[in-house]
């Protein structure tokens, strides 16, 4: 992909992004009273979250793949049910991640 | 009150919060290099898109071969949440005259949200969006030069931790909504199994990220409006 493409598709994905997002802010209050649209709103977070984290943790394009990123889930819910602060969740988890790369070469 | 613990508190947070994103900021730069973006280009995102998952799923289609509209389209896609966000941000955050509606939106993303709303009151939840929302954008754009600039000397297993963090720190995120004092904790781990199971089951049929925004919309209509218990009776 040329250098020209490449900033084509930056800048178009960029305002496309912040376009989504100023609409938010902007549409009539009506919308928001909807009952369906709010308790779409209250559960949206919560499906996106677990999609982006299975996503994440267990693919690789088109794969489902078992590797060090879901030990270093596992290593995150345990930390976190041990009410463990946000950035020391974040480090165990990294640190689980690079071991299991070294275990596993 | 400059002294209020929760005034503290919130502050301490989006500080907090800001730190540990800036992980995410390095881990966004290496996988733009990854992809064959420059660190101008992976800045430019940073700067203009701030919005992480799109910014991963745009630098993600391209870094496994996708083309041009697929890397968009997906960034788009993922970015429509934001559109939610905004909502349910705008009567709390009631931002005056176009300008200041235009820059707040820029700010509008999974974080700020969730800092906003999860304030006790309104004063706060618009102190922890902008406070959270400039603490990000300062880490974020600073940490994604880094992640660029260094990729080229990233091993393989700085790599595999920075793969790590990035679903540990979503699974951060989740954790509070589905605990047993969250409201309706039981629909919320219910929705969040689903969301989940619905991503991985189309994983091997649809474009990168896809899978992610299409999980979300089959939830949503699983919960579409229906006649409730009462209705039923009533029509019985």
């Amino acid at each position: 992909m040329s250098t020209g493409t490449l900033w084509t598709v930056v800048l178009a994905g960029a305002l496309g992004c912040y376009l989504l997002k100023f609409a938010g802010l902007s549409v009539p209050a009506a919308w928001v009273e909807h009952p369906w649209v709010t308790r779409v709103v209250e559960f949206v977070p919560a499906a996106l979250l677990a999609a982006l984290i299975a996503v994440q943790a267990a693919t690789s394009g088109h794969d489902l793949v078992l590797d060090g990123r879901l030990v270093a889930l596992a290593v995150a819910a345990l930390a976190l049910a041990l009410r463990a602060p946000f950035v020391v969740v974040l480090l165990l988890a990294g640190a689980a991640g690079a071991l299991v790369h070294v275990v596993t070469g | 009150m400059a002294a209020d613990p929760a005034r503290t508190a919130t502050l301490r947070d989006a500080v907090g919060l800001g730190v540990a994103v800036g992980l995410y900021g390095v881990a966004f730069g290496a996988a733009a290099a990854g992809a064959g973006l420059d660190t101008w280009q992976a800045l430019a995102m940073s700067a203009l898109m701030f919005t992480g998952a799109s910014q991963f799923a745009l630098v993600g289609v391209l870094g496994s071969g996708g083309g041009a509209l697929a890397a968009v389209g997906s960034a788009l896609l993922l970015g429509t949440r934001n559109t939610v966000y905004g909502v349910r941000l705008a009567p709390l955050l009631a931002p005056r005259g176009l300008l200041r509606r235009a820059g707040a939106a820029h700010w509008v993303i999974d974080e700020t949200t969730a800092m906003a709303v999860a304030a006790p009151d309104r004063e706060l939840g618009r102190l922890a969006f902008w406070v959270t929302g400039a603490t990000i954008y300062l880490g974020w754009n600073v940490t994604t030069v880094v992640g660029s600039l260094g990729a080229a000397g990233l091993g393989d297993t700085a790599q595999a931790a920075l793969d790590a963090v990035v679903p540990a720190a979503f699974l951060a995120l989740l954790w509070p909504r589905l605990q047993r004092k969250a409201s309706e904790a039981a629909v919320q781990r219910r929705v969040a199994l689903a969301g989940a199971v619905v991503a991985l089951a189309l994983t091997p049929f649809v474009p990168a990220g896809v899978q992610v925004v299409l999980a979300v919309v089959a939830v949503a209509l699983a919960g579409r409006p229906r006649p409730g218990p009462a209705a039923r009776e009533a029509a019985a």
